[in-house]
């Protein structure tokens, strides 16, 4: 294990900027999100949420994805290069760290989405411990350990000290390049941290959520519940849970033409949208009923179905943080369960 | 609170009972005291779960399109609707009245007071975090954390667009809770204070403000779809056919354009309920942008509140003789 006293962690910055492009959560018009690092920037490694997760490194709001141009009843496609450079993301949290393994489960899984693929080669992923989690988190409902995230490199910040320790080949590697800036040192203090935390995190109030009943739960019992008809009615069908949610996962695609071609491309969707899946013959969820519903039952039964069980959220608690009406999944979790 | 929920629960079941309306928009207790839903209660539910508290900010005036909406060809014929309006509300009701969107008919209005709104974000920035209670008692509030419990003044909580509040008194209502509400002590400040500090801004200062807010966006359409005023059927930027319509912005351009006819389309018909700024998850304070409409409309047409009444023509909805020319524009120092 190695430390860095947060008084250089500035240098810390620099020295990664200089061979590789640099993600943090930094602080821009008041709110914190993964921005490239700058000189001056506001760096808030702090801050628990950024608004978006950590998810847009890999999955963009938008990118183009290939052009063309039609000619007669030739057609010229023009391929968009991937991403081919090594890049960082620094201060990830559990959360949002173990929402890249379900997005791979989507994305990596044939037909694998190349774009997705190259970025995740690309990118080293530096996450960091929790010590003061949220009132809202509930990442220990999926087993996730807040105070030893997934990462490339894992690090602790503890009385202005920061604690680093790679985990990865791709770690090492960063690890040797700042290796003049790090110190060797022993676990203690992180030791201490995680004890601390961990008795944090079992006073956590949403450790009450029943969720055994969800595990090989039936799916059209769930589907049919009459409880989503007093769950659904206040959503606004607004995008933001699904848009601040680091598993969600989502994209439409579409044709634009510039005049001088077409470029393909794709941002994110929401399940919670009207024009949704839109097909030639319509949509084939009508009402906010089904869209609400849809959200939910693939978090909670479709994905986990398809996937050894795994649900598909890391309880990050943006969604409770939020909805604008202060709906939410844990909501639905207790209110399918009965347990409200 | 307390006391205004048990006179609030009680009226709610008289007029259930009495057969007045058959249910009522009302709010539903969260996990954390301040994630509180609005909810329909029915007779035969139980109201343990009804709330009446600081977190009840939202505005639901708008749920009433849905709710008052004739009934579908197989659909049963519904009662009266009991909504609850606190005073700010009330404006966006009559609003939409004015815009035929609710069926007046099909709703019971009962006005609540309000002693302005909280805002739990404000604990956060004040570094209060792992919010388990919240207790409000006269003018503290007490909060109880996973890492200690704190105590605050309540005007410190209020919600921003409270602090330019109306007013207590309702412009619309069957019936008022507390007929006699006494205006509450608040701390108020100029609704247009800020607008006249961008308005003091050179061009290109006022320009990177709006950058550096409206770049945050992330076009989660929280401000439109909980908009009173944004009630098409279809919106602009979700009809295909449009040539607008997007899902994410893809540019600064778009980032801003999104706003900009946003703010274009509900001038003169915003009412200034705040609920945009609200409910953005990148706190964009997006009433600035209503705001500048609205101080420019009183300025160029006279005073004009949305929402006053369910007749008045809105200033760009009305031609009159005495309006103001494009000119007048210019002399105020627009660019030409
Ligand atoms: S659940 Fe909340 S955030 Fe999600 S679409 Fe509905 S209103 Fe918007
Ligand atoms: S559903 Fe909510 S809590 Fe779960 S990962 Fe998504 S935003 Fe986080
Ligand atoms: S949900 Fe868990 S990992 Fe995520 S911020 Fe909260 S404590 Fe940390
Ligand atoms: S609520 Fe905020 S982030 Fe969402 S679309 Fe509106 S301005 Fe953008």
């Amino acid at each position: 294990m190695y430390k860095i006293s947060m008084d250089q962690i500035d240098q810390l910055y620099k020295a990664i900027a200089e061979f590789d492009a640099l993600y943090l959560p930094i602080e821009k018009g008041g709110e914190v999100e993964f921005y490239p690092y700058e000189e001056d920037a506001k760096v808030r490694l702090d801050v628990l949420h950024t608004v978006k997760s950590a998810k847009d490194a890999f999955l963009p709001t938008t990118e183009n994805m290939m052009k063309f141009k039609v000619e007669g009843k030739k057609i010229e496609v023009e391929e968009v290069d991937r991403v081919n450079q090594e890049f960082v993301v620094f201060g990830v949290r559990a959360c949002d760290a173990r929402s890249f393994s379900i997005l791979d489960k989507v994305y990596l899984s044939d037909p694998v989405d190349t774009y997705y693929e190259a970025r995740r080669k690309c990118g080293v992923i530096v996450a960091t411990a929790c010590s003061r989690p949220e009132e809202t988190c509930f990442c220990m409902k999926f087993d996730i350990d807040a105070t030893e995230p997934e990462g490339d490199v894992v690090t602790w910040i503890e009385d202005g000290v920061l604690y680093w320790e790679a985990k990865t080949e791709k770690g090492t590697a960063l690890t040797e390049k700042v290796a003049s800036l790090l110190e060797e040192c022993d676990t203690a203090a992180v030791d201490r941290q995680k004890a601390a935390t961990k008795e944090i995190i079992d006073r956590l109030p949403l450790n009450s959520m029943d969720m055994e009943y969800l595990k090989g739960a039936d799916m059209m019992t769930l589907f049919k519940s009459e409880k989503w008809e007093g769950l659904y009615k206040s959503c606004l069908g607004c995008g933001t849970c699904t848009f601040v949610c680091p598993t969600c996962q989502c994209y439409d695609i579409r044709d634009f033409d510039t005049g001088h071609g077409i470029v393909r491309s794709r941002c994110w969707d929401s399940c919670m949208y009207r024009d949704f899946t839109m097909m030639a013959h319509g949509t084939n969820r009508k009402t906010q009923l089904e869209r609400f519903r849809q959200r939910f039952m693939h978090k909670l039964s479709y994905f986990p179905i398809n996937n050894d069980g795994e649900f598909g959220c890391v309880g990050c608690g943006r969604c409770i943080s939020k909805c604008p009406i202060s709906m939410n999944i844990t909501k639905v979790i207790k209110t399918l369960g009965g347990d409200n | 609170m307390r006391e205004i929920r048990e006179l609030l629960v009680n009226k709610i079941k008289e007029l259930l009972d009495n057969g007045t309306v058959d249910r009522v928009i009302g709010w539903k207790a969260g996990e954390f005291c301040y994630d509180v839903t609005p909810a329909i209660f029915t007779k035969d539910d139980s109201f343990d779960d009804f709330l009446f508290n600081g977190f009840c900010g939202a505005n639901q005036s708008k749920y009433l399109i849905e709710e008052t909406k004739a009934p579908g060809r197989d659909e049963p014929e519904k009662g009266k609707i009991l909504v609850l309006l606190k005073p700010c509300d009330s404006y966006s009701f009559n609003q939409l009245i004015k815009e035929h969107r609710i069926d007046r008919e099909k709703v019971y209005a009962l006005g609540v007071p309000s002693k302005g709104m909280l805002d739990v974000n404000k604990l956060r920035n004040m570094g209060i975090n792992g919010i388990l209670g919240i207790e409000e008692d006269g003018d503290m509030v007490k909060v109880k954390t996973l890492y200690g419990d704190k105590e605050v003044a309540r005007k410190d909580l209020i919600l921003d667009r409270c602090r330019c509040c109306k007013g207590s008194k309702h412009v619309a209502y069957d019936e008022l809770l507390i007929p006699e509400a006494e205006e509450w002590e608040k701390d108020t400040t100029d609704r247009f204070a800020e607008v006249e500090k961008l308005e003091q801004m050179s061009a290109e200062e006022r320009f990177d403000f709006w950058r550096s807010q409206l770049s945050k966006c992330i076009r989660c359409n929280a401000c439109r779809n909980v908009c009173p005023a944004c009630s098409c059927r279809t919106c602009v930027f979700d009809n295909a056919n449009s040539g607008v319509a997007a899902k994410v912005n893809a540019d600064d351009f778009e980032e801003n354009m999104f706003h900009i006819i946003r703010a274009w389309h509900v001038a003169g018909r915003c009412t200034d309920c705040g609920e945009c700024s609200r409910v953005c998850p990148q706190n964009i304070p997006l009433h600035l942008l209503n705001r500048k409409f609205i101080k420019d409309m009183n300025e160029l047409y006279g005073d004009f509140q949305a929402g006053d009444d369910t007749e008045t023509k809105g200033p760009l909805t009305a031609f009159t003789k005495t309006d103001a020319e494009p000119s007048i524009v210019y002399s105020r120092g627009g660019d030409k």
